[in-house]
């Protein structure tokens, strides 16, 4: 059968993503529709990135993909492998090798560059949409900026349970104007979003979306002055490098419910075990 | 047909235009920057940037106003050829390219519905100097402030008032080019070549 | 020691392997040929081109044996090698009044010219296991007669001539197209039909019944149903005609429902459609009932807050391959996420506590 195009997309394909990636970052935080494409891989599992990643990377990139921050995740192997396949792009795990970088549910650990892309898969783009199901209202709602439902939902939460139940894809308000998805990071991450020196694009293939934040954007999480936003993680370090700042996964060691703490950030722990940092559980006669 | 209006094109078109495609993302994403994108060599009068970008972003899926000089049957030719990007008139164009005079009124291009404000024009100004100082701009994409040569300051002034709406520029010189969104706030610079010298809030 | 699980990319490639094997089955069984499929798995390939939206009944067949039977994941493969093919232009519409009739029905007159062809369908079998097939599956050839010459008209034109059934005007604005632009709601009638010709049949049927069933009646009857051949014709810019470029088969579906009149119409029946790829009858029928019950706004009748008439919901959730996608990506590791909710769930009831604790104080 025939030979796939550069990076699997036809050019045609890429036009459509890439005029719309502009009007993305043209009016950051705005989710631009685009008519996005069956990709060999399931909706869901990254199709919007994806589709990003394919319209955006060179010959000269190095690409690096994270799902939950990991790099051997399963799916991130399994998109890093397509791209080596379609683009015979160089790939990196190291965070401050890649030039673009493709993520699933998490921001690195350490600062990007100017010279970096960050690539987001979004599930559901719209952050209205579990108050409003319907395309048509949300789309008004933005238009009108009528982001009052939000608040209303959080301050519920806080009278309910006295903290805003959110603790992922906590919604984000950008430049003062849109309110916008940040795709499930946790919140943790949020903090992140604005100011970055690298530019920032979400694709949502199922949702046929493509949203942009340019550099040094400024992006406020959503909150109250009585009940401001707090980034929150886990109270304690990473058991194998001993980081205090990381986010961290909790991970089940024994029968009796034993857990640990480990950086998600895979790169990040490594390199600072590399440098000698040691956590409780990370020695050799820890075991 | 003419020698001009086949050739000119992209000898590599999946990574040329990927390559210059990242040059303009760039521009568009830090307003001020100035880079260097190369692939297309158009017909008279247009510029080696401004064929690149047409290459890059046009297809018979993206009307194009040819506003100007940029209207002369070789470049007629040579976009057709290369793009199958239809003509239109400036109320109906995706795309405009011309110098700014030519380009003007700007209030006859789309600039999007409160819905939908990506569907506005994005057009396509003919600099002839396109340098890192003059107007002062801030926003997103711009760390505390930059500068960059524009060919007059109200009329952007005016644009980024419609936000979100508005139309968004890219401009272009020789093989160089630069980007003004809607989102990016342009004033005169007042110490003429001083960049700190910004005055917006 | 804890150390992090390591290896994915040694995993898939294991998995894939086991996968082609199980592919594969028992090798003493011989290999399921393409052809094969293609013949005797008949409307499993039309089902694929239908949902896959791609007419070519050996990468169907192809995507079915690759897929395992698995159907959705056949229609899956199609669609994918179909997003990679380049554009060549637009057909002229199909002339389904010209078409090569296999099967031709109407359930709203006994006869009618071009007569009621029943054609090879399950309708009248009686739905006994065939034990017989399972040893030998070679049957005597059916009984022929000639293909009656000249156009079928369609019923629904009887009903229009009498001025009975909304007119059906000709429309030669060009269609959108939903695999081009992204969908946008409200959706007119071109490209609500478009999404249903594509959509999971199942979802279809479930609508359609749900109609039937009293969630937006719209008394249907199958006022025509027919299967065959149609020819495709495309315009070709250098030769200033159109030429015939092959062949497709069709499943096309008019229903005739029953309508009271409004203000500005005479009482008068109305009409839905359905048309897709092979022989597909059950989802053309579903489709007519749905693309009916969408029609509600146009035709002046109640939304009576009906899943079909919904046409925002149904254009949202009708493709499987999206449907599917979503759905089975929570498989997908989610620990960061589920990390943050752990917190914040551990954080609430500790303070919860905390209040009942002083609340036992006091
Ligand atoms: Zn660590």
């Amino acid at each position: 059968m025939t030979q796939y195009n550069f990076a699997y997309l036809d050019e045609q394909t890429k036009r459509m993503i890439r005029r719309a990636i502009l009007k993305g970052l043209a009016i950051p935080g705005y989710q631009v529709p685009f008519a996005s494409r069956e990709m060999p891989m399931p909706y869901g599992w990254g199709t919007g990135g994806v589709q990003v990643s394919a319209a955006i990377l060179t010959p000269e990139d190095r690409f690096k993909v994270i799902d939950q921050g990991a790099d051997d995740t399963t799916n991130a192997v399994s998109i890093r492998t397509f791209f080596e396949r379609t683009a015979g792009v160089a790939t990196t795990t190291a965070t401050s090798d890649a030039s673009v970088i493709q993520t699933r549910h998490r921001i690195p650990e350490e600062p990007l560059t100017e010279k970096q892309i960050l690539v987001y898969q979004v599930p559901i783009p719209e952050p209205l949409r579990f108050l409003e199901p319907r395309e048509s209202e949300t789309r008004k709602m933005h238009a009108l900026e009528e982001y009052g439902l939000m608040h209303v939902k959080l301050y519920e939460d806080i009278s309910r349970h006295g903290h805003i139940a959110t603790s992922y894809a906590y919604p984000v308000t950008v430049e003062g104007r849109f309110v916008m998805d940040p795709s499930p990071i946790p919140k943790f991450d949020n903090p992140k979003l604005g100011d970055m020196a690298a530019i920032q694009l979400f694709g949502a293939g199922r949702e046929q979306r493509i949203y942009a934040l340019p550099p040094y954007t400024k992006v406020v999480s959503l909150d109250f002055d009585d009940h401001p936003f707090e980034a929150s993680k886990a109270d304690h370090p990473c058991g194998l490098c001993g980081a205090e700042e990381s986010y961290l996964d909790e991970v089940i060691i024994d029968d009796a419910g034993g857990r640990m703490f480990v950086c998600s950030d895979t790169d990040y722990c490594e390199r600072r075990q590399a440098a000698g940092h040691v956590g409780k559980l990370g020695g050799k006669d820890a075991a | 047909m003419q020698a001009e209006t086949l050739s000119g094109g992209f000898a590599d078109p999946a990574i040329q235009s990927a390559q210059a495609f990242r040059g303009v993302m760039e521009a568009m994403a830090r307003p001020g920057t100035v880079r260097s994108i190369s692939g297309a060599t158009p017909p008279a009068p247009l510029s080696g940037a401004a064929g690149t970008v047409l290459l890059t972003l046009c297809d018979p899926d993206t009307p194009v106003y040819l506003a100007g000089e940029a209207d002369c049957d070789a470049v007629r030719g040579w976009l057709a050829f290369h793009t199958g990007a239809p003509l239109a008139g400036p109320s109906h164009c995706m795309f405009a390219v011309g110098t700014w005079d030519q380009l003007n009124p700007l209030s006859v291009y789309k600039i999007g519905t409160p819905e939908y404000p990506d569907r506005s024009a994005t057009l396509i100004v003919e600099c002839t100097e396109l340098t890192g100082s003059g107007a002062c701009l801030k926003g997103p994409g711009i760390k505390t402030s930059s500068a960059l040569s524009v060919p007059e300051v109200q009329a952007f002034q005016h644009n980024t008032a419609l936000f979100p709406l508005g139309l968004d520029f890219i401009l272009t010189c020789g093989n160089t080019v630069a980007a003004l969104p809607r989102s990016t706030r342009v004033s005169e610079a007042d110490g003429a070549t001083e960049v700190s010298s910004c005055t917006l809030p | 020691m804890y150390v992090a699980v390591k290896g994915g990319e040694r995993a898939i490639e294991n998995a894939h392997a086991w996968l082609a094997e199980e592919r594969r089955g028992d090798k003493s069984i011989a290999e399921l040929g393409i052809a094969q499929i293609r013949e005797q798995m008949k409307l499993a390939v039309d089902r694929v081109m239908a949902e896959g939206s791609l007419y070519d009944p050996d990468l169907a067949a192809l995507a079915i044996k690759q897929a395992r039977g698995d159907l959705i994941e056949a229609i899956f493969l199609i669609r994918a090698y179909r997003t990679t093919l380049p554009r060549f232009g637009a057909s002229q519409p199909v002339d389904t009044g010209a078409m090569a009739c296999d099967r031709r029905i109407s359930a709203t007159f006994k006869d009618l010219p071009g007569g009621q062809v029943l054609g090879p369908t399950f309708d009248y079998t009686h739905r006994l296991l065939d034990f017989k097939l399972a040893a030998d599956g070679e049957v005597p050839k059916a009984p022929q007669r000639d293909a009656a010459a000249g156009d079928v008209p369609h019923v629904t034109d009887f009903l229009n001539r009498e001025g009975l059934i909304e007119e059906a005007p000709q429309d030669d604005t060009d269609p959108p197209d939903l695999t081009r632009e992204p969908l946008e709601v409200p959706a007119d009638r071109a490209l609500r039909l478009q999404a249903l010709a594509r959509a999971d049949e199942g979802f279809t049927l479930g609508l359609a019944y749900s109609t039937q069933r009293g969630y937006a009646r719209n008394h249907a009857f199958v006022g025509e149903l027919r299967i065959g051949a149609v020819s495709v014709e495309m315009d070709i810019p250098e030769l200033g005609f159109a030429i015939e470029i092959g062949e497709v088969a069709l499943t096309e579906c008019e229903t005739v429902n029953q309508f009271k009149g409004s203000k500005t119409e005479p009482p008068q029946f109305t009409r839905g459609y359905g048309l897709v790829f092979g022989q597909t009858e059950r989802k053309a029928i579903s489709m007519a009932l749905v693309d009916r019950a969408l029609r509600w706004e146009e035709l002046g009748e109640d939304d009576v807050g009906a899943p079909a008439q919904d046409a925002e919901f149904v254009l949202y959730h009708a493709d499987n391959i999206q449907a599917t996608g979503f759905l089975e990506h929570i498989k997908l590791p989610h620990y960061v996420d589920f990390q943050s909710e752990l917190e914040l769930v551990r954080k609430l009831r500790c303070e919860a506590g905390a209040d009942q604790a002083q609340e036992a104080a006091e």
